[in-house]
């Protein structure tokens, strides 16, 4: 808590080309006790179509953290406004204990893969990874791409830097999406649906790794799934969204969400079918 | 559903075997054999017509029917619901296992869906609507623009948002591998003008001002236009459709999770490949018009070369070529702007992308008309 505006005032704003040496804007490992995001009554939407309203959610650092809830519920909306896309007209997001995420203003404390992976087409697998560090790092050039190849053994994807995306399958792209979100080791990563379309045994060792990389390196991780496997393998919390309340009903372990005595969540977490 | 089998005409009844047979026995209705999609018309058409003057209440009874497609099953139910509209309640009864199954899994949603078939817009709502959309676009390009021009405020102060290093391979796309149509094009333009206008100058005997005529036109302004419409159509779209396919898939929103501001990253590096592009293209278009022109004057007019070239020159000066670099400078801005604005308003799929690549042409192609209207008019004002 004390520390925060001295991390504000060290990190640069737009980080110019003499003090980019930094690498993340980060806040420190041993604060813990302050949450990596905390969301106030949060009303999201596109215009005037509202499509979630009063969210509240604080996720602790080092954990992994769920967004569960039906298809069209608003997940990767919320995705979005979390990291920054989209700027809420009501109510408060604060992320890593900077307030709403500012896009404009240099590097945000986080590493995003969107759903179908967003990797730059004209760019090689081993380039796109390598964006990050270019942009914000002085590392020389063959360091960059040894740290790129690195992540992308990381995410079982060695030998396919030179490739472009056009050349991958839709799971590769994907874990391609993770090494790069991974590139300037944010402490804080959202994942948009990481294991859908992926086979299980691949989907179980994205889990591994997300788990792995949460637990030895204390990375702070929001996922968007559907995934039921993946979710109370991985998930420390969660919280379930709903289509007709347009809003949260559920927040909590997973593992004990699956007795909730809430019909809706119970359907969901035991993957019954529901007649209504 | 089994493939469609070709269906072979029973020779007494004229229907295929194992067709559907509809027979009437007072309120009952009793359909036998299989119902099939490549007869769902025939049965759709008995079933209306034993259903039309019903008035008490009717069953369908499917106890003959082994085995039902989907669809039929559906058009079944539909044909139901048309009776119940008209207050005649109908019923599906006698349907083995399977059948039962279908058509549990059709039933429950029939009426719902009213056919309301989409009104063809009348002519004065078209016209509105486009007004409006044209209104709503207008105010998109000057929103773009205007934060454009704060964006290029910022980056005169902070130059390394610019993604420099893609100037270089942009200029080549968009200049040096544009050189051989601009040549072409303006050669032939030269060529033409010369010509159309040789045989009007030949009526007076002034043939030599066929140099002046071509000299001063193309280089003010058939010249720079020309060489924008060409860059609008190679580059333009290239940009539109660039930008407008790393719109949808996700590319700017990646590119802004990573610190990178869309801006300096695509528009800048495209709209500096244009400025230093489009003048030269303009030049090298001035030169080889005068040429298309000098060939005519020498094969259709009797004219030296020299005499041409010589005539040329004392008619055309060298503020005649600046004008038209002026203008191909601000052409070069409309078209880079507007393309990237195009891309980065499009939303979709490739539909969108080609919505905005076309759109991102035809925008460009009148801001050039316009633009060099105003120019015209301006230099003949100020005399200049």
């Amino acid at each position: 808590m004390m520390n925060i505006p001295v991390l504000k005032a060290a990190v640069p704003p737009a980080c110019s080309k003499t003090t980019r040496s930094i690498s993340m804007p980060r806040g420190s490992r041993a604060d813990t006790a302050k949450a990596m995001i905390e969301v106030k009554s949060l009303t999201i939407g596109w215009g005037d179509t509202i499509v979630q309203r009063d969210l509240n959610f604080a996720v602790t650092r080092g954990e992994v953290f769920g967004i569960l809830g039906g298809s069209g519920t608003g997940k990767t909306t919320l995705l979005r406004f979390l990291i920054g896309l989209e700027s809420p007209t009501k109510g408060e997001i604060d992320v890593a204990g900077r307030g709403p995420p500012n896009l404009e203003a240099g590097l945000p404390p986080f590493g995003v893969m969107f759903q179908a992976g967003a990797l730059f087409g004209s760019f090689t697998v081993g380039e796109n990874v390598s964006l990050p560090l270019e942009e914000w790092t002085d590392l020389p050039s063959d360091a960059i791409a040894t740290i790129a190849r690195a992540k992308l053994k990381l995410v079982g994807l060695d030998g396919a830097a030179d490739k472009f995306p056009a050349e991958l399958s839709g799971g590769m792209k994907k874990r391609a999406a993770i090494a790069r979100a991974l590139a300037l080791d944010p402490e804080l990563v959202f994942l948009d649906e990481p294991s859908a379309g992926l086979d299980p045994v691949m989907a179980a060792g994205l889990d591994e790794l997300i788990l792995t990389l949460s637990k030895t390196l204390g990375l702070t991780v929001v996922l968007v799934t559907h995934d039921l496997a993946s979710i109370f393998r991985i998930a420390n919390r969660i919280i379930m969204l709903d289509r007709e309340t347009q809003t949260s009903i559920a927040t909590g372990d997973p593992r004990e969400l699956r007795n909730s005595a809430d019909p809706r969540v119970y359907d969901f977490f035991n993957r019954k079918s529901r007649e209504d | 559903m089994a493939s469609l089998p070709s269906i072979q005409l029973d020779e007494q009844s004229g229907t295929p075997p194992g067709a559907h047979q509809l027979l009437r026995d007072g309120d009952r209705i009793r359909i036998s054999g299989d119902l099939r999609m490549h007869d769902a018309a025939g049965l759709l058409r008995a079933l209306r017509k034993e259903t039309n003057h019903a008035s008490g209440p009717v069953t369908f009874d499917l106890s003959n029917v082994q085995a039902a497609d989907g669809g039929v099953v559906a058009l079944l139910i539909e044909v139901r619901a048309e009776l119940a509209t008209r207050g005649v309640s109908a019923e599906i009864s006698g349907a083995n296992e399977r059948v039962e199954t279908i058509v549990k899994l059709y039933s429950g949603h029939e009426g719902v869906t009213e056919h309301q078939k989409r009104k063809p817009e009348r002519a004065v709502a078209q016209i509105g609507r486009a007004t409006f959309e044209a209104i709503e676009e207008a105010k998109a390009l000057l929103d773009f623009l205007g934060s454009m021009v704060l964006a290029g405020l910022a980056l005169v102060r902070k130059p390394r948002v610019g993604h420099w290093k893609d100037v270089g391979p942009l200029c080549e796309k968009t200049g040096a591998n544009a050189v051989p149509i601009v040549l072409l094009i303006n050669f032939l333009v030269g060529f033409v003008m010369a010509f159309q206008s040789a045989k009007q100058l030949k009526l007076f005997g002034a043939n030599i001002y066929v140099a002046d005529l071509v000299g001063i036109s193309l280089t003010r302004e058939i010249a720079p236009l020309m060489t924008a419409i060409i860059v609008c159509g190679r580059s333009g779209a290239a940009f539109a459709a660039e930008i407008g396919s790393m719109k949808v898939n996700e590319e700017i929103d990646a590119l802004r999770t990573l610190g990178i501001s869309p801006f300096g990253w695509l528009v800048v590096p495209r709209v500096v490949a244009l400025i230093l592009v489009v003048p030269i293209l303009t030049l090298i278009a001035d030169f080889v018009g005068i040429t298309g022109g000098l060939l005519v004057g020498v094969l259709n007019l009797d004219l030296s070369p020299r005499g041409y070239l010589i005539e040329t020159l004392t008619a055309v000066h060298g503020w005649d070529v600046v004008t038209g670099l002026l203008k191909g400078f601000v052409f070069s801005i409309a078209i880079a702007l507007i393309a990237c604005q195009q891309g980065f308003a499009a939303v979709g799929g490739a539909e969108g992308v080609g919505r905005r690549t076309t759109s991102s042409v035809v925008t460009s192609l009148f801001a050039l008309v316009v633009i060099d209207a105003l120019f015209t008019v301006i230099f003949r004002v100020l005399n200049l």
